[in-house]
């Protein structure tokens, strides 16, 4: 099946999310969709499943126009979206998770067991796959999960599924058996929408690639006819080599060391430091425990052995209450969920670690309040209409720098960055690069766990990279480091 | 540019005047009411109806300001009825036995702090849910009410003897009744409390976004078991003023107030989601149900239908409430 997309354009309020962009997906390719976050791809692929509509544009199937009014409508034409967060429910069992809402039922409503056992199976031995239809789905891997969800596609019939960063949580050998699959689909007329950030990747599993930026398609190619640093230069729009700014470097004492630190199952025998003034980057993929530690060192979650010290003195870090007056700051991986009240004000989330600072006769002096708010807004450039505009309105690079305010405010020596510019559009990603660099210059110590492997080496100045809870080392970061040594640590290879 | 500029600012300014008119939602709904039952029946403006409903709404707002607290972390306290009727059991019992009753009601209302606090760290250290947490202290309370009185009412000379005891239900002073002067001071001290100090932001925080008020550094365990502290206190003191006005103690007292406290609060503004919401909403609530119940003697209107008079009211309010969100 191939489906083009033509003249779409969609906006929320005044931001044009997509101005006419042109998607052409051919039959039976896999074609790989790439751009940085907030360059419209989520946006494009909800309008081509139908969970949003387009203001303007068409879709055609096989040349001819169609409307898709709801989820419904794409599915029935066969397009089928595996979102990164998969929708099982994890106390569920495979075969209940496989047919949520679709049962085979008999007559009287009673639910046909033995169908939707024999359909699952059938569908498993296409694909080579094998998983005891009866255990909670919650207990099998991320990746075994992923190959659900393409059976899950498969049995709606599917003719193009689209594939939204499928192997972020995947091991390789599971990214190697989810190739294995797509070609194999592919082999059968299944077309893919590959949406990954791993440029290798695309390269590896792609035929054609579109690249967008800022709610435009800038590129459309063949693979063959592309290369790594053509892609980068189309998504970013400039060379990359002004993307990430000078590093200067003037160490001072070591802020933070942990040894022997274990939490079990998460972590193990984890031993390093961070000198004032120093970038730490932290490599690995997800579910590697890099958040893991971080939780466990800002208190969020127990350790069961090892120890954290602080300005060389060994200290107990019961919660996060007790980190901040250690001097340690969090932003963490997930804004949304822990770093921000979105229904709250600027203001007010700013100001929540540093209640007890604006407190005069035992009550929150307004005009403290007001002048501190004040000073980091101007600070971190927020671009906001005041104090009071409430925090989710703001684009996703003002919400983080509103986070960083938050612990830039509260004073922390120690700076914990989990995925600092994720979600950030790319100006402010480099206004943020900016302040990290002026942090280290007035002596703060900052740890920077990232998945964006450019990231971690232009801005690290020693990178340490995790395997399936251990640390695998720590690399000096000079010019020699290039990503693939450190993917081969990340993966549990040796350099 | 300027002229674009310039719709940019009026649409800002209506925005704001919208947020501020709807703010003043519950306020405009008590005019509108009190304007009805005025129409129907002037002498609702006499002063002793007025002064009389103020009095029958201040133990509805005691209870209901520390309800205020309670939902505006997302939580509930389903309890206070019971804690009411235990906690003022437990004084009347000490004042006929002699004990003072300034002290007899202290320790009551230290008692009633602590069952809140009981409900506190069962929901904080045990993790159970709030509805099912304090409905369970609610029997468990309501029972020990029973056993405690043997489901007798306590009541004797030494409370028509004492001055303080008849003063706090009954008095006035300068004219005003002194329970309505409680429910103005416990308004005071709470509105500074939610509205001026940190405990304040960090109760809005908490039913905001619990898990970023922990990361942010807020002990979410303690701010919320000191919330149903509050709770409990204000539960007793309302349990104060009701034996007072009875000159006894009844051991089913109370039955019922929780959903009245948690009427006065939604009607006042207060999201049951937590972290939207504003203690002079609960006060207007409780005002709202009380010109409800008085208007509705005036008028005559038999009891039976004012209950349902009062569902629909409620669920108007709520209606309104979630179309002004969407």
């Amino acid at each position: 099946m191939k489906i083009d997309m033509i003249g779409i354009s969609k906006s929320f309020g005044k931001n044009h999310v997509l101005r006419y962009v042109d998607f052409h997906l051919g039959n039976a390719e896999v074609h790989a969709l790439m751009g940085e976050n907030g360059a419209g791809k989520s946006t494009l692929m909800n309008i081509m499943t139908g969970l949003l509509k387009a203001d303007a544009g068409q879709i055609m199937v096989d040349d001819k126009v169609v409307t898709f009014n709801g989820p419904k409508d794409a599915e029935e034409h066969g397009i089928s979206f595996i979102h990164q967060e998969m929708n099982n429910f994890g106390e569920m069992t495979v075969l209940e998770n496989m047919f949520l809402n679709k049962e085979l039922k008999k007559k009287f409503g009673f639910l046909d067991e033995s169908a939707m056992r024999s359909q699952t199976n059938s569908i498993f031995h296409t694909l080579h796959i094998n998983y005891d239809l009866d255990s909670p789905i919650g207990n099998l891997s991320v990746g075994a999960q992923q190959m659900i969800e393409i059976s899950k596609a498969m049995m709606t019939d599917a003719k193009v599924i689209i594939m939204d960063e499928p192997t972020a949580a995947l091991t390789t050998s599971e990214i190697r058996s989810l190739f294995e699959t797509v070609n194999n689909l592919k082999a059968r007329g299944v077309s893919f929408i590959y949406i990954s950030h791993r440029i290798e990747e695309n390269m590896e599993i792609a035929d054609k690639i579109t690249i967008m930026r800022d709610g435009h398609t800038v590129n459309e190619s063949l693979i063959s006819d592309t290369s790594i640093d053509k892609i980068v230069t189309s998504m970013v729009g400039r060379d990359i080599g002004e993307f990430y700014p000078d590093r200067h470097t003037n160490y001072g004492n070591t802020m933070l060391s942990v040894s022997h630190l274990t939490r079990v199952d998460k972590f193990k025998d984890i031993n390093f430091s961070v000198k004032s003034g120093e970038i730490l980057g932290f490599s690995g993929l997800m579910g590697s425990g890099r958040t893991e530690i971080m939780r466990a060192i800002f208190g969020i979650d127990p350790i069961d052995s090892g120890d954290i010290k602080i300005d060389g003195k060994i200290e107990k870090i019961s919660d996060p209450s007790n980190a901040i007056t250690q001097g340690i700051g969090f932003v963490t991986e997930n804004r949304k969920d822990e770093g921000l009240i979105l229904d709250f004000s600027v203001a007010e989330n700013i100001i929540m670690p540093s209640l007890q600072e604006l407190v005069k006769n035992h009550m929150i002096d307004e005009n403290t309040k007001d002048s501190f708010v004040d000073l980091l807004i101007k600070r971190l450039t927020v671009k906001t209409d005041g104090q009071n505009i409430s925090v989710g309105s703001l684009s996703g690079g003002n919400q983080q720098k509103v986070v960083l305010a938050k612990w830039i405010g509260a004073g922390s020596k120690i700076l914990i960055l989990d995925e600092p510019t994720r979600g950030v559009d790319v100006g402010a990603k480099r206004e943020i690069y900016d302040l990290m660099n002026e942090l280290t210059d007035r002596g703060v110590a900052i740890i920077m766990v990232s998945s964006d492997l450019p990231e971690i080496i232009a801005m690290s100045d020693r990178i340490a990279v995790m395997y399936e809870g251990s640390l695998m080392g720590i690399v000096d970061n000079n010019e020699k480091v290039t990503e693939s040594d450190i993917m081969t640590l990340a993966t549990g290879g040796k350099i | 540019m300027a002229s674009v500029k310039s719709v940019e600012e009026v649409v800002k300014e209506n925005k704001s005047l919208m947020s501020k008119v709807s703010g003043l939602g519950p306020v405009l709904a008590l005019v509108v009411l009190a304007l009805l039952t005025t129409a129907m029946n002037p002498s609702f403006l006499d002063p002793n109806n007025l002064l009389n409903l103020l009095r029958q709404v201040s133990i509805n707002g005691l209870i209901a300001f520390g309800m205020t607290f309670v939902i505006l972390t997302g939580g509930i306290d389903l309890s206070v009825g019971a804690i009411l009727a235990l906690t003022s059991a437990l004084s009347a019992m000490m004042i006929t036995s002699g004990v003072p009753t300034l002290i007899a009601m202290l320790v009551g209302i230290i008692i009633g702090g602590i069952l809140g606090g009981v409900n506190g760290l069962i929901i904080t250290k045990g993790g159970a849910a709030p509805f099912i947490a304090s409905l369970a202290t609610m029997t468990i309370f309501r029972g020990a009410t029973y056993v405690f009185t043997n489901g007798n009412p306590i009541t004797g000379k030494a409370m028509n003897n004492s001055f303080v005891f008849q003063f706090i239900g009954r008095g006035y002073f300068f004219g005003i009744p002194v329970p309505v002067i409680l429910m103005i001071i416990s308004f005071i001290i709470l509105y500074i409390l939610l509205h001026k100090m940190t405990f304040g932001r960090k109760t809005y925080a908490l039913g905001g976004n619990e898990k970023a008020a922990f990361v942010s550094g807020i002990k979410v365990n303690i701010t919320k078991t000191w919330i149903y502290v509050i709770s409990g206190i204000m539960s007793s003191a309302a349990g104060m003023v009701l034996i007072s006005r009875l000159s006894s103690a009844q051991p089913d007292a109370g039955t019922g107030f929780e959903m009245d406290a948690i009427a006065a609060v939604v009607l006042g503004g207060t999201s049951l989601a937590g972290g939207r919401g504003r203690i002079f909403g609960t006060l207007i609530g409780a005002l709202i149900i009380g010109t409800l119940n008085n208007g509705m003697n005036l008028i005559g209107i038999s009891s039976f239908y004012q209950q349902i008079v009062k569902g629909i009211v409620i669920i108007i309010a709520v209606l309104l409430d979630r179309r002004k969100k969407a």
